[in-house]
C-alpha cells in the first residue's frame, strides 16, 4: 500500500519540499518494507510491553514548588510580549 | 415556536455530554507549579515541565488521581484495579509538548451514572485525567492580529466526565450539569466555577429520525458554551437547525460548531482539511498504576456524604420537608451550617420545620451568621414566624371594618391615624408582633 | 597530565602535584589545540570551568572531600545544563539556553566535578555516526578520516584524544558503547532507570539511558557512584539501593558463566572484530570464567523493533520543538530528524498501531524473556559491540537507516533496558580500536563492571595498552 506522505507529513507538522516529499516516500517505503520482517515472529497471545522499569503507581505528593520567574520563561523565546509569548494571529473559528 | 415543536415531534434527540472539571490541587498534573492560576501575571507559574522545555519530564500527582477517583465513585463508576497514561499527539500552540498527557484505553473510571429526579439514569462512559493546555488570547496589535500565549494553566489536572448519548432534553442536560456540579463541590475537589472555566462542556448533539435503530450517522459537537443558561440555548439552537436539514431530506454534516452569545446561535468552526489523528501511545515517562481492592475501599471512605443522601437524610432525620432539606443542601458548606444550626434548635425543643423555614424565607447567610445566632433570631422572631399573611391579613381587614372612621380620616390626608390603626392590629395579638410589619401591610390595604 | 586518567587525576589533584585550574586549563588548552581537527565539542564553556575550577582548588585547599572534586569532565549537549546553550547538535537548539540543570549535570556539580563544555552527537541523538550532527562530523581520534561512532560520538573522540578526564554520553541502543568501541575507550550504558533522564533531551523516551564514557573501568564506577539512584524528577528511576560500584571491581571471575551466542557474530561481520573478541574471551576464560554456548533471539529483529520503537518515541518527543517557547521552528530540522519523525508518525497514525508499534512491543516482551532464560543458565554474555571497525567518514550518506543497522548488536539488550559495558580490546590492522561489550541482568552494573575490570586490569601488559591517537 502507497503511503500518504503529504498526509503523514501534515500530521508531523512538517512542511516538506517536493524534493523532500518524493525521497521520503521512497524512504519510508523502504523502512517499511524492512520492518516488515517482524510479522515472522509469532506474537499471538504476547503482552506488549512499553516500559521495562517494572515500576508501578510512582506518584507525587501535592505539594506547590516555586517556579520558574516570567523572565526565565520567556528567555528563550523569540517573540513576547507584555509576559506572554506571542505568535501571528492563529485563524480564529468563525 | 409551536411549528418548530411540531417539526421536533418527528425526531428524537440524541444527546451526549462531555465536561472537564478543573481540579484545586496544590500543584498541577505533572509537576510542582502552583495549580492556582487564576488572575496570576501571564508565565509566571510555569517550569521546565509544564512549559515543555528538551528533557523535562512529568511526574504525576498523587491527589489529582485520587479525586480523579472519587469523581469516579461518586459517578457510581466501576474503578478498573489497572490504569495508565497515554500521549495524545496534536498540534497547537497553546499545548506546550506537542502531545497532551491524557488516558486513553485504560480510564481510571468507567461505566457509571447519575439519576436525575425524574429517575431517569444518564449513563457515565468514562472519568479520565488529563492536563489542561495554557491560555490563548487573541489580540490586534499594532493592526496586526496576534495571539498571546500564557502557559499558567498549562498542565493543571483536568478530570474529563464522558456520558453515553442519553439525553433527549436540554433540561435533562441542565439538571445533569448542576447535579454533577454539586458533587464535585461536595467533594470539595473543584470549584467548577463555569465563568472561570474550572468547568466546561461540550455537549454532542444529533437527531434520530422516526424507527431509525441505532445512533444517528452524524453528530455535532459544541464548544465555547461558557454557562448553564447557554446550554440550552445552544441545544435549543442545534435540534431545531438540524431539524430543518433533515426536513429537507439532507444529513447534518458531522462537525464541530461554536456557540455565539450575542445570537444565542451556533456556528460552523472551520472543518479541518484533515481529520485528527490523536496517535495515542502509552505514556512511557510515568509508570502505570495499579489499585488494590484495599485501596480503592479506602478512597471510597474519604468520599463525604453527597446531597442526594444528604437532603433524605436530613429531611429523616428533622423532620423536614424533602424539598426543603433539597434546598438546603444545594452548596455543601451551607448544608454542613444548616444541619448544624438544626441540631442546635433540636437542643432548644425547636420545631426543625419551622427553623428550616425561617433559614430557608429569610435567606439566612448560612456562611456569615453562626448558628447559635441564627437560633437565637429565631427565638426573638419566632413569633413572627408564626404570623402567616393570611392570618395578619385577616385582622386587618377585621379592624379597618371597625374603625371606618378612623379610616376615612387617614385616606383624607390625616396620616397620623396610620399608627392608631396599628395598635388597633396589634392589639388582636397575644404576643408581640413586629410592628413594621404590620403597618405596611395596612399601607397596603389602604391603597 | 591530561593523559590521567580519573583516578590518577584525582590522586594528582589530592597530592597537590596539580591543580585544578592547571588540569582544568591544559584540557582547554588540548581543546584549542585538537578540535579544529576532531570537532568534538559544541561549545566549549572557558570561562565557567575556569571558574568552577578555582573553586573548586579552594574547596581542596579547605579539606572539602567529594568524588569528583576539581575534575575536568565533558558533556554531551542533549544535557540540559543550566545558563549553557544546549543543542543537541541540532540548529533548532541553536540558540536555546537552558534554564535549569538536568539531573545529571547537577549531580556531577554537587559532586564537584568542572565542567568542560558540551560534546558533539548526532543531532537529536539520531545515529551512530555523529555525520548527522548539524554542527559537522566529529572526527576518529585514531584517524581522522575516519567517524568516531555515535550518537555519543564527541563524548567518545574527547575521552579518547584525552581533551578531559572523563565524558558523560546517553545510549537509546548502541550510543554509549558504539561510540566507545569505535573509539577505543570504556562506554558504560546503565539499566534504564539506573540514572535520572530528567533534563536530556529525549529520544526514545522507553530506552534512554544515561552513563559514562572513561580512559578505565574504575573510571566509569566512580562516576556511576555520583550519577546513579532515584530521581523525584524522573518517574521512571528506579527506587533500588544504590551499591558503591567499585566495591566489586576486583573479585575473582572464577567460576564466572559466560554466555555467547552465534547469533551475534553476524553473517559480515569483520573478521579482525571477531577474531580480537575472541581472544578476549579466551583471556576471560584463562582467568577462570567458564564460556557456554547460548541461543539469543536473533538480534536482526531487534533492529526492527527499535526502529519503530524509538521512531515512534521520536515523532512524539519532537513535538514541543515549534520555535514558540525556545529555539526555531520546525523548517531547521535537518533530513535526519525529518526522516524519523515522519516513520514514527505514520507507524503511529490510525490504522497502523497494532501493525506496528504494538507488534513492536510484543517483540519486545519476547526479547526480554529470552533474556531472562538466558540469564538463569549465565551471568553475562559477551559478544562485539559493533560488526564493524570504524567506519570512514561519509559512511552514512544515503543510508536512510543507517544508524538503526549499525547497532545490531546493542540494540536488543537496549530493548530490554539493560546493563552493559564496552571495553576495548585491541587494534586492528589499519589501527583502529576494537571493542567488546559484556551485558548483564537489569541492574547487574557492579557484575558487569566487574567482569570488564578483571580483563582490563590483566591485560595492562599487552603493547596495544601504550597506544595513544597522534593529532
Amino acid at each position: 500500500m502507497k503511503i500518504n506522505v503529504p498526509h503523514v507529513a501534515k500530521l508531523a507538522n512538517l512542511t516538506l519540499s517536493d524534493q523532500e516529499l518524493k525521497k521520503f516516500e521512497s524512504q519510508l517505503q523502504e523502512t517499511v518494507d524492512y520492518v516488515e520482517e517482524l510479522n515472522e515472529v509469532d506474537t499471538k497471545g504476547v503482552e506488549s510491553t512499553s516500559q521495562v522499569t517494572g515500576l508501578e503507581n510512582v506518584l507525587r505528593e501535592d505539594i506547590a514548588k516555586p517556579s520558574l520567574s516570567q523572565e526565565e520563561a520567556l528567555s528563550n523565546a523569540k517573540d513576547t510580549y507584555n509576559g506572554f509569548f506571542k505568535v501571528d494571529a492563529i485563524l480564529e473559528d468563525e | 415556536m409551536e411549528e418548530f415543536n411540531t417539526k421536533l415531534m418527528k425526531y428524537s434527540p440524541v444527546i451526549g455530554l462531555e465536561v472537564h472539571v478543573e481540579l484545586k490541587t496544590n500543584s498541577k498534573m505533572f509537576c510542582s507549579c502552583s495549580a492556582d492560576y487564576f488572575g496570576q501575571k501571564p508565565n509566571t507559574h510555569t517550569c521546565p515541565v509544564c512549559l515543555g522545555l528538551p528533557g523535562a519530564l512529568p511526574f504525576p500527582n498523587k491527589k489529582a488521581i485520587e479525586w480523579c477517583i472519587m469523581i469516579g465513585m461518586s459517578l457510581n463508576c466501576e474503578i478498573p484495579l489497572f490504569s495508565k497514561f497515554d500521549r495524545k499527539n496534536y498540534f497547537y500552540p497553546d499545548l506546550s509538548k506537542g502531545y497532551q498527557i491524557s488516558q486513553y484505553d485504560k480510564p481510571f473510571c468507567i461505566n457509571g451514572h447519575i439519576t436525575l429526579s425524574s429517575g431517569k439514569k444518564i449513563g457515565v462512559t468514562r472519568v479520565h485525567m488529563e492536563e489542561d493546555t495554557g491560555k490563548l488570547i487573541h489580540e490586534n496589535i499594532n493592526g496586526k492580529g496576534v495571539s498571546l500565549i500564557d502557559f499558567n494553566r498549562s498542565g493543571v489536572p483536568l478530570v474529563e466526565i464522558v456520558t453515553e448519548p442519553d439525553f433527549e432534553t436540554a433540561e435533562d442536560v441542565k439538571e445533569y450539569l448542576q447535579k454533577l456540579q454539586q458533587i464535585v463541590r461536595y467533594l470539595q475537589v473543584s470549584n467548577a466555577d463555569m465563568e472561570k472555566g474550572n468547568m466546561r462542556l461540550e455537549p454532542n448533539i444529533s437527531l434520530k429520525k422516526p424507527g431509525e435503530k441505532g445512533l444517528p450517522k452524524y453528530k455535532v459537537e459544541v464548544k465555547n458554551i461558557n454557562s448553564f443558561s447557554f446550554v440550552g440555548k445552544a441545544i435549543e439552537f442545534e435540534l431545531k437547525r438540524q431539524a430543518e436539514i433533515l426536513d429537507k431530506g439532507k444529513l447534518p454534516v458531522q462537525e464541530t460548531r461554536g456557540f455565539v452569545e450575542k445570537s444565542s446561535s451556533t456556528v460552523s468552526q472551520r472543518v479541518k482539511e484533515e481529520a485528527s489523528d490523536y496517535r495515542y501511545f502509552p505514556e512511557p515517562d510515568i509508570p502505570p498504576i495499579r489499585w488494590t481492592k484495599e485501596k480503592i475501599n479506602e478512597l471510597k471512605k474519604q468520599i463525604p456524604e453527597l446531597p442526594n443522601e444528604k437532603a433524605k437524610r436530613l429531611s429523616e432525620e428533622f423532620k423536614i420537608r424533602l424539598t426543603d432539606a433539597i434546598i438546603a443542601t444545594d452548596d455543601i458548606s451551607l448544608a454542613n451550617s444548616f444541619e448544624e444550626t438544626l441540631k442546635l434548635g433540636q437542643k432548644h425543643n425547636l420545631d426543625s420545620q419551622k427553623l428550616a423555614n425561617f433559614i430557608i424565607n429569610r435567606k439566612i447567610n448560612l456562611l456569615e451568621e453562626l448558628p447559635a445566632k441564627i437560633v437565637e433570631n429565631f427565638i426573638k422572631a419566632n413569633v413572627n414566624t408564626d404570623l402567616s399573611d393570611n392570618e395578619l391579613n385577616k385582622i386587618i381587614e377585621q379592624v379597618i371594618k371597625d374603625n371606618t372612621k378612623a379610616v376615612e380620616d387617614y385616606k383624607k390626608g390625616k396620616e397620623t391615624v396610620i399608627m392608631f390603626l396599628v395598635g388597633q392590629v396589634m392589639r388582636q395579638f397575644k404576643q408581640k408582633i413586629d410592628a413594621n410589619k404590620v403597618k405596611a401591610s395596612l399601607l397596603a390595604k389602604l391603597k | 597530565m591530561n593523559n590521567l586518567n580519573l583516578k590518577q587525576a584525582k590522586e594528582a589533584l589530592k597530592n597537590k602535584k596539580i591543580s585544578s585550574y592547571e588540569l582544568t586549563k591544559l584540557c582547554l588548552e588540548t581543546i584549542e589545540k585538537t578540535d579544529k581537527k576532531l570537532n568534538a565539542f559544541v561549545t566549549v564553556t572557558n570561562e565557567l570551568a575556569l571558574k568552577s575550577a578555582k573553586n573548586a582548588d579552594n574547596s581542596i585547599k579547605n579539606g572539602v572531600e567529594l568524588p569528583l572534586l576539581g575534575i575536568p569532565i565533558a558533556i554531551k549537549d542533549n544535557f540540559s545544563a543550566k545558563n549553557v546553550r544546549t543543542t543537541a547538535s541540532s540548529k533548532v537548539l541553536d540558540d536555546y539556553i537552558s534554564p535549569f540543570d538536568s539531573t545529571v549535570v547537577k549531580k556531577l556539580k554537587d559532586a564537584g566535578a568542572v565542567i568542560l563544555g558540551k560534546t558533539n552527537m548526532d543531532a537529536w541523538a539520531h545515529g551512530s555516526s555523529t555525520e548527522t550532527s548539524d554542527y559537522g562530523p566529529t572526527r576518529n581520534p585514531w584517524n581522522t578520516n575516519y567517524l568516531p561512532g555515535g550518537s555519543s560520538g564527541g563524548s567518545a573522540a574527547s575521552v579518547a584524544a584525552n581533551q578531559c578526564i572523563a565524558a558523560i554520553g546517553s545510549e537509546t541502543a548502541g550510543s554509549i558503547r558504539q561510540p566507545a568501541s569505535w573509539c577505543g575507550v570504556v562506554g558504560l550504558k546503565p539499566t534504564y532507570g539506573r540514572v535520572s533522564r530528567y533534563g536530556v533531551v529525549a529520544m526514545g523516551s522507553s530506552l534512554d539511558s544515561p552513563g559514562p564514557i572513561t580512559k578505565t573501568v574504575e573510571d566509569s564506577a566512580q562516576i556511576l557512584n555520583v550519577l546513579a539512584g532515584v530521581d523525584e524528577m524522573d518517574a521512571t528511576t528506579s527506587p533500588l539501593p544504590v551499591r558503591n560500584y567499585t566495591h566489586e571491581l576486583n573479585k575473582s571471575i572464577q567460576g564466572l558463566k559466560i554466555g555467547i551466542s552465534d547469533e551475534y557474530f553476524i553473517k559480515g561481520i569483520d573478521k579482525e572484530v571477531e577474531e580480537k573478541v575472541k581472544q578476549a574471551i579466551k583471556k576471560l576464560e584463562l582467568l577462570g570464567a567458564k564460556i557456554e554456548k547460548i541461543k539469543l533471539f536473533d538480534p536482526k529483529y531487534a533492529i526492527d523493533v527499535y526502529t519503530i520503537i524509538q521512531r515512534s518515541e521520536v515523532s512524539s518527543n519532537l513535538a514541543r520543538y515549534d520555535g514558540i517557547r525556545f529555539g526555531n521552528d520546525r523548517s531547521s530540522f535537518a533530513e535526519e530528524a525529518k526522516r524519523r519523525i515522519m516513520f514514527g508518525t505514520y507507524a503511529l497514525s490510525s490504522g497502523y498501531y497494532d501493525q506496528y508499534y504494538n507488534k513492536a512491543q510484543q517483540v519486545r516482551t519476547l526479547i526480554i524473556e529470552d533474556f531472562n532464560k538466558a540469564f538463569k543458565k549465565v551471568d553475562v554474555i559477551i559478544a562485539p559491540t559493533s560488526p564493524s571497525l570504524a567506519l570512514p567518514v561519509g559512511a552514512t550518506k544515503g543510508e536512510s537507516m543507517f544508524g538503526e543497522l549499525a547497532d545490531v548488536l546493542v540494540e536488543p539488550s537496549s530493548i530490554a533496558g539493560l546493563a552493559g559495558i564496552n571495553i576495548p580490546v585491541g587494534f586492528a590492522k589499519n589501527d583502529l580500536p576494537v571493542g567488546m561489550q559484556i551485558i548483564g541482568p537489569q541492574f547487574s552494573e557492579s557484575l558487569v563492571l566487574n567482569v570488564a575490570n578483571q580483563y582490563e586490569i590483566n591485560t595492562q601488559d599487552e603493547k596495544w595498552r601504550n597506544l595513544t591517537p597522534s593529532l
